[in-house]
This record gives C-alpha cells, structure tokens and sequence, in this order.
C-alpha cells in the first residue's frame, strides 16, 4: 500500500476477475470436485461454504496451482490462465491465506516476511529491508513487532501476520481458508472488519471458506456453496436466510438437535485439581497454577484460543505429561493416570488428534478398540493370555452400536477416515458401564454435521448418567451447547468462570485475549 | 619427547595443539552437519565421509604429489557419498538414520578397500604456517606451526552465520528445516534444498577428512577417525545450531582429545587410557545434560529428523 500512495495509478486498478468453469478434480477413486463454477466479482467479499470434505479446500488449492484439476478453467479478466503453482498464482495477484500458519516459527517476522518474497534478493541488506518493513507496518491494517520470532507469537498475531505477508505481496485477490478458527470473536471481527474496508474501497477482493454463518452474514457480499464436491447453490448474502444457507449446505432442512439436559440428584466432585503446574514441551510453563473442579453428572467446559495451556492440561490428566506441582485427586485420591488408577476410578479420555494420541495406527480397529480391556477377563486369562475371540466379539458389537465404517475389524485404524477414527475412540471410551470421568478435548474437530451432533449427544447421554465430563474445545458454540459450566483459560491460567446461563459473550473473549 | 624439556608445560602446549590440530576434523564435519541439519535432515553418514575424505585426499596427494588436490578430491568424494544421501533419505518411509549408518559403513568400507595400498607409503603433507619462529622453545613452534585448512574451517563459521542470516539460500535452508510446510507455500522445492544442503556439508565432512590425512595425525589408517565423524555429530546438538558454537566446541573437543596423550608425553603411565576417552566420556555427558523428558531442545530445526 505504501506504493499507492507513491503511484497514485495503482489505486484505480481494480482487483481482477475470477471465474472457475467447470472445475474436476479426482483423488484415486474420489472425485473431490465435480463440474465446480465459481464467480468472484472484483471488489467483493465472497464465502465459500460447504461441510467437511465438500470439496471447498480443493477448490481453492487448484486455483492456487497446489493441484493441477483434471478438466476445467480458471479464468482471470475473462482469459483462461494456466496457474501451475502459487508461484503462477502470485503472478495474478492472487494469494492465500492457509488453515494452518505458514510461517517459519524460528525465524522473525521480518525475516518471514523478506522471505515470503518471490522476488526477494540472494544477499539481503537488513538496514534497507528494516526501513521498507517499518514504513510497511506504519501504513498496515495490523501492527506485528518484527522483530520477534514466530514462536513468540500468540495465535491472533500470527493469524494477523498471515494476512499482512499477503498485503505486504501486493495481492488483489485474497483467499481465506478458515481464517478465525484461532481467533477470538473480537479478534475476528476486527481482522475481518479491516478486510472489509478495503474490499469496500476496490482495493481488494477475497474468497473466504467459512462455516461461521455469523461471519457470512455480517461481512459477505455473495456466497457459493458446495456439496459432496459438486456445486450447490449460490446468492447474494442480504437475500438469503442462515435456514437458506444451511439448507444449500446439507441438502436438507436441518434445525440443529437441542440436547436435553437431566439433573444428577447428588452430584459429588469426581476430579479435582488443585494448583497444578506443567510445562509446554519446550521448557517454558503452559499450565501455571489452576485449580478445577468437576461434579458427577456436569460438563464443565474450557475454552480458549489454541496454545494456552488447554492441550497441557488435558495431557497431564490424560497421563501423557508429567505436572511440574500441584496435584490431581479423582474421587478424593491422589490419581497418578497409571493405567491401574484409570481402571479403578473408571477415568475416560478423548483427546484431540485421536489417531496420533488414543489409536495405534497400524493396530487394527479390534485390536484399538481394546486397548482399555485386553488385559482383563473376558478378553484375557490370567492378564496374559489374550482370548482372541473375545476381543473380536467385542470389536463387532462396537462397530455395529457406534456405526463405524470400516472394511473389517482386521483393517488397521489408521486406514479409516478421521471420522471414524474418532467414532473407534468414542466408541472404546464411551462403551464402559460404570465410566465416571470423562476428558475430551476437541471431540468434534474437522468432523461433519452428522458426526458433530452423534458425538455431542454421546457427551450429554454419558452426562445425564451422572458422568462427569471435563470438556476442552475452542469451538465456543459448541462449548456454550454442551457445558453447564464454562471456564475459560488464557496463558496457563483460568480468566474467567461462569454458570452457562449465566455467561457473558464480551468478557469471554476479552479472557481468551487475556485482558 | 620436546616436553620433557619443559616438563609440565607440555600439557597445557599440547592441549593447545590440539585444540588447533584434532579440532580441525570436528570443526568441518560439525559445520557441515551443521548445514544438514538445518535444512531439517540428519547425516549420521558423516563419519563414513571423513574416511572416505581422508583416505581419497591420501592417496590423490600420494599420487600427484600435490596435497591441495587431494584436499579438494577429498571434498568431491564427500559430495558423491552426500548425493548418495541426499538421493536415498528422500525416497518414501526412508529413515534418515538407518541410511546414516548404511553410509556410516558404506563410506568406511570404501575408504578401507581403496586406502589399502596408501598405507604404507608417505604422502606430501600440506604447508602449514610457523608462527612459533620467535621461540627458540622447539615444541613451542611446533604447536604454532598452524595448518590453512584451520583458518579456513576458523573463517568459515562466521560466514555461515552470515549465510544464514543475510542470504536468500540461507533463510531458503532455515526455512525449509524449521517448517517445509511453510517453504511449500512460498513455492521452495525441500527435495532440491535439502539435497543441496546434503552435498554442501558432505563436502565439508570429505574436507575434514583431508585434514585428518594430510595434517595432523598425517597418516593414513583404518584407525584414523576413531568416530570422529560422529562426536561431531553429536557436537552439532551441543552447539544448538550456531556455527559460531561449532567453532568453540570444536576447539574443546580437540582440546579433550590430546589431554591422554598429553599426560602420557610427560610421564604419566598410569590411567591415561582414561583420558584418551575424554572425547568420548564428554559426548556422553553432554547428551545426558542435554536432553530431558519435559522439553524438546531449543534452537533445533522444527522438522529435524521428521518424515516431511
């Protein structure tokens, strides 16, 4: 921006037009694209919406030259472009803004930003690049230290970074792929308020991939919706209703299941945690000194942006981290989450990223699903000899109750879709009688519409039964359904706790940005 | 002995010669590792590269009667076993440390079947500088007769900061090392960077090697590098990453490896044995102090060692 203001020629071109005409693109056997076409309209603010695995994410990658699409155009100003990498891309002015952050966490900002440069020179002179960078930053939406390294970062800044090292390309067209799912609600409103102005002023178009109907609504001009790969609809966001949108995006007229809660007539405190310390994994304190409580029969939910102690927290509970201080009692007793421990208080956990933290993935689906029974009768004699038939048995009677897709109980889990790896999980932890405590973090995560609501109405059964549930998500809507407690934790710490009637939407998200 | 002359003196001479002298070898294939590994890949194989270094600069120098030649044969042989690295680590679910000690014997057993024949003979050594003329102690000049190849590999670790620091290839090489996620969208090819950042530190490594042949000890043998190569691999993580940390641990590595035969020039008969293992025993204790269960290490590349 800072060139237009020096050349007051490039504040009158006007982003440029994009098209995608039938767009196909096929996986192996999976078609992710079907016949998809798109318009972006110069200066325009367009949502890409669809559910998980519509294809939104292909889409997308092929007109950044990721995938090159088996049949189909892009077209720029009305002329079909070859785009074969974001190289190509760039060159039309087109750049992106991925799910996760792509930038070098050990390196600085400015260091980032230089580098993201296609252009940038074999022998860099930091005192020259040092002056364009501030006079960049004076002029930016965003201010971001650059001299800082991206580790030290906090999630909104880095996010924010994202955008900048666009601006600072020279983009006209910017793609969104999810941008606020580690911001908080103000945060959000904020960056995409900025983007806003400068769609508004011409400067900008941008395709954002949302499935945040609040976002859609308050700053879209036009939507296109995909279904199972195939195109689905599209409008002009003031004429459209969330029911029309939401519509577009199942096929079907779905109001959202309400869960309905029972009250547990004696509720005692199953988990209690008292001062407990722990580190991240490079040395510096993730959880500093918090202290919870979780009653039979309640979900207490935390939320707060990714990276602030939350997924420490669950691993030392979950046995996978070792607490610096502090102690855990379940049931009143000291708990260590030794495997015998789990077993006598009936301790559960579903933790983010199954396949890598709940399965073995080259183990099959049986054998997962028994992970927490193997050595115990009926499935074992003695805690040494495995009765094979058993655990098969088992295996099939969990795959038919919790609808596991999978071609076999011998399939080894990591073959299954991320769905059903968490339905196998779900399925191990939820399946045992006398469950008392229960730890999820992020249950639902990168799942579809139907799964979600399977899933959450798991939690609220195992609830209503009278097991407590302590559930981590940064997904708020999803913690202000489900909890009948919400805390919410910022830099190690708890900020902020409430009765779920009785929460407040502007204090939570000034907790989570830890003011 | 010219120690016994000074008596005492001698330990600390010689600790000295040998930081400048048995630091040399550590201080290439450190730096070259260094390299490597910053471009998110692990060569163990390094250890196979400086045999095979010293023995091809050996019997070039043998054969030619020209040491500088054998230097550089010996960093070409280094960047042939590197390619082989570069070209087998980067094929799918290949492990870069099984490949590392496939390259570690690899490179030994080409170096012993070629080197056989230049066991015996006497090569030409390289030039060194006398600095120590001033003296008229005699093994006061010959700890200051300084090799070229030490104030070359001393001049090279500032520069690969630099590198690293204010070039496009270096921040290309960080980048690719700390996230190829992040390279892959700014549209850097990983397989090129690292195959590059692969040959460029075996060359370092065959160099080191030359310096093993044709500097100090100055001989060629199958014993040579009595895991030389490794040490420095494991030297590499106590340096966290820096070339100028390699330079220094390099010197203390050296250093530690003619404290045995120091004390063994002045005298000393009994428990030197123990003291030869100083470089050994200081491997062990630096891995020990410097690794821990509650925290990845900090300064090392984000995807060393990983599949992507």
């Amino acid at each position: 921006m800072t060139t237009a203001v020096a050349n007051p020629k490039t504040e009158v071109i006007r982003p440029p037009e994009l098209e995608v005409v039938n767009m196909t693109k096929q996986f192996g056997s999976l078609i992710a694209l079907d016949q998809v076409s798109m318009h972006l309209k110069p200066g325009t603010f367009h949502a890409l919406l669809g559910e998980n695995g519509a294809g939104k994410s292909t889409l997308v990658k092929c007109i950044m030259g990721f995938y090159s699409p088996d049949h189909g155009d892009v077209l720029i100003d009305n002329h079909a472009r070859e785009i074969a990498s974001p190289r190509d891309a760039h060159h039309y002015g087109i750049g992106m803004v991925y799910q996760h952050f792509t930038s070098v966490p050990a390196m600085t900002v400015a260091e980032n930003l230089v580098l993201s440069r296609f252009d940038s020179p074999k022998l860099i002179n930091w005192k020259e690049e040092y002056e364009q960078l501030n006079a960049f930053m004076a002029d930016a939406p965003f201010k971001v230290p650059l001299d800082l390294p991206i580790a030290q970062l906090a999630a909104g800044q880095k996010q924010k970074l994202e955008i900048l090292k666009q601006i600072y390309l020279k983009v006209r067209i910017l793609i969104l792929d999810e941008p606020t799912s580690v911001l908080t609600p103000q945060e959000a409103d904020e960056v995409l308020g900025l983007l806003r102005e400068s769609v508004t002023a011409g400067r900008l178009s941008v395709l954002i991939i949302s499935h945040k109907f609040r976002e859609v609504t308050s700053f879209c001009d036009e939507i296109t919706v995909l279904r199972k790969g195939k195109f689905a609809g599209r409008g002009v966001v003031k004429d459209l209703s969330i029911a029309d949108m939401s519509e577009m995006m199942m096929g079907e007229r779905r109001e959202p299941q309400q869960v309905t809660k029972t009250l547990h007539p004696n509720p005692k405190a199953m988990l209690e945690v008292q001062e407990l310390r722990a580190h991240k994994d490079n040395g510096v304190e993730g959880v500093a000194g918090v202290n919870l409580r979780v009653h039979s029969g309640e979900i207490v939910g935390i939320a707060g942006i990714s990276g602030n102690g939350q997924r420490e927290l669950v691993e030392v509970l979950a046995g996978q981290r070792i607490a610096t201080g502090g102690q855990i009692l379940v049931n009143g007793e000291p708990y260590k989450a030794t495997r015998a421990e789990m077993y006598r208080h009936q301790v559960f956990t579903l933790p983010e990223e199954p396949l890598r933290n709940a399965c073995v993935a080259h183990m099959s689906v049986a054998e997962n699903l028994a992970l927490r029974t193997f050595d115990r009768p009926p499935q074992a004699k003695g805690g040494i000899f495995l009765i094979l038939k058993a655990i098969r048995e088992m295996a099939t009677g969990l795959i038919s109750t919790f609808k596991i897709k999978t071609p076999s109980p011998e399939t080894p889990v990591g073959n299954l879709s991320g769905g059903n790896v968490q339905r196998t999980v779900l399925a191990r932890e939820l399946s045992s009688e006398h469950i008392q405590l229960l730890i999820a973090a992020n249950p639902c995560f990168g799942l579809d519409f139907a799964a979600v609501e399977y899933i959450h109405g798991q939690i609220v059964a195992a609830r209503n039964r009278g097991v407590a549930v302590l559930l981590v998500s940064e997904d708020l809507d999803e913690l202000l359904k489900l909890a009948d407690r919400l805390l919410v934790m910022s830099e190690g710490r708890f900020a902020y706790e409430s009765a779920i009637a009785e929460v407040d939407f502007a204090t939570i998200g000034r907790s989570m940005a830890g003011h | 002995m010219a120690a016994e002359t000074i008596g005492w003196w001698g330990v600390p001479l010689a600790i000295a010669a040998g930081t400048m002298r048995g630091g040399t070898p550590f201080l290439f294939v450190s730096l070259g590792e260094c390299l490597t590994e910053k471009s998110g890949k692990i060569n163990l194989g390094l250890e196979g590269t400086l045999l095979t270094g010293a023995m091809s600069a050996y019997a070039i120098s043998y054969l030619t009667g020209s040491p500088w030649l054998g230097v550089i044969t010996a960093g070409v042989a280094g960047m042939a076993l590197g390619l082989l690295h570069a070209w087998l680590t980067q094929q799918p679910r290949v492990n870069d440390v099984a490949v590392g000690i496939a390259m570690i014997i690899f490179g030994s057993g080409v170096a012993f079947f070629l080197g056989k024949p230049f066991i015996q003979p006497s090569a030409p050594q390289l030039p060194t500088l006398n600095l120590g003329t001033w003296s008229s102690i005699p093994s006061v000049q010959e700890v200051l007769k300084i090799s070229p190849l030490f104030l070359l590999g001393v001049a090279l670790a500032p520069l690969m900061t630099w590198f690293f620091k204010s070039t496009r290839w270096g921040l290309l090489i960080r980048a690719v090392g700390d996230s190829p996620d992040a390279a892959r969208a700014i549209g850097i090819s990983i397989p090129k960077v690292r195959m590059l950042a692969i040959i460029a530190g075996s060359f370092l490594a065959g160099i080191g090697g030359a310096s093993l042949s044709l500097y100090y000890p100055g001989i060629w043998s199958e014993r040579i590098s009595s895991g030389q190569g490794l040490m420095a691999v494991a030297l590499v993580i106590f340096a966290r990453w820096q070339p100028m940390q390699c330079l220094y641990a390099s010197l203390l590595f050296g250093g530690a490896q003619a404290l045995g035969p120091a004390l063994q020039s002045v005298g000393m008969t009994q428990g030197y044995y123990l003291f030869n293992a100083a470089p050994y025993i200081l491997t062990l204790a630096i891995m020990i102090l410097t690794c821990s269960p509650n925290r990845t290490i900090f300064g090392a590349p984000g995807a060393l060692g990983t599949d992507s």
